[in-house]
């Protein structure tokens, strides 16, 4: 069902730039756009996680902000926004505790890029909602309770 | 293939603000359909926005980012005129590439 990963490499004249960038030390190798993390996505619980991403341990951060209603009404749309404080983020993820996946969304943030990222996201219940960053090569998360009335996965 | 991204990027005092809208049914694979059958997952697993030859975002996501997905963020060093590329591939090996100009 998935892609292969040699399709995914073949896939276009800019992963192969992308690729070719990290190859020249032009790019800190962190995770290519070619290499979609699925040890990561299979994940179930939020340490589980966090090792999948690479991280040993993950230390809980007041810099990181979880911005989210408190109620939201249906579980298929829900806005969400993460906002580091922490000087060198070079990514956010966003995990969801009680989804039958625990990450839903993962970015890397290259120097010049604010680590200020506003998606929307899909909620199973009731659930902690979990900003993780990656800062000088360790983890921190803030979480966030929001409550789902209609759960939409 | 599938419709156009909208794509919005404005400057804001130093930085570029840009806010993409992509058309994607986002199937997560949990769901049956009427007749009792999985519905297969289909969703977008890599995100990448370029401004030159420089990767401004790259992202990768999982079956619980919302259907038609929105994704806004902020970085330096663009300016008015120049442009900007997002481009999508999902899990069926599905891509789209859609281009916007900084305003």
């Amino acid at each position: 069902m998935y892609a292969t990963r040699r399709g995914l490499l073949m896939g276009g004249a800019q992963l192969a730039l992308f690729a070719f960038a990290a190859a020249a030390g032009l790019l800190k190798p962190i995770r290519a756009l070619a290499a979609w993390n699925k040890a990561a996505f299979d994940t179930k619980d939020v340490a589980s996680t966090v090792r999948a991403l690479g991280g040993n341990a993950v230390t809980g951060s007041a810099d990181i902000q979880v911005i989210a209603a408190e109620i939201a009404e249906n579980g298929q749309v829900v806005p969400v926004r993460v906002v580091s404080r922490i000087p060198n983020t070079r990514s956010i993820s966003i995990l969801i505790e009680r989804n039958p996946s625990t990450l839903a969304a993962s970015f890397d943030i290259p120097p010049g890029t604010e680590p200020d990222i506003t998606t929307r996201i899909k909620m199973a219940e009731t659930s902690n909602v979990y900003g993780v960053i990656e800062a000088n090569g360790r983890y921190y998360k803030a979480a966030r309770e929001i409550k789902v009335t209609l759960g939409g996965c | 293939m599938g419709e156009p991204m909208r794509i919005r990027a404005t400057m804001q005092g130093e930085v570029v603000n840009v806010r993409v809208l992509m058309a994607h049914i986002m199937e997560t694979g949990y769901r049956n359909d009427e007749s009792g059958k999985s519905i297969p997952a289909h969703f977008i697993q890599t995100v990448s926005v370029t401004h030159g030859d420089r990767t401004v975002l790259a992202a990768q996501w999982g079956r619980a980012v919302a259907r038609n997905p929105y994704l806004e963020f902020r970085f330096k060093g663009g300016a008015k005129g120049d442009k900007l590329i997002v481009t999508w591939v999902d899990n069926a090996g599905d891509r789209r590439t859609d281009e916007a100009v900084i305003g």
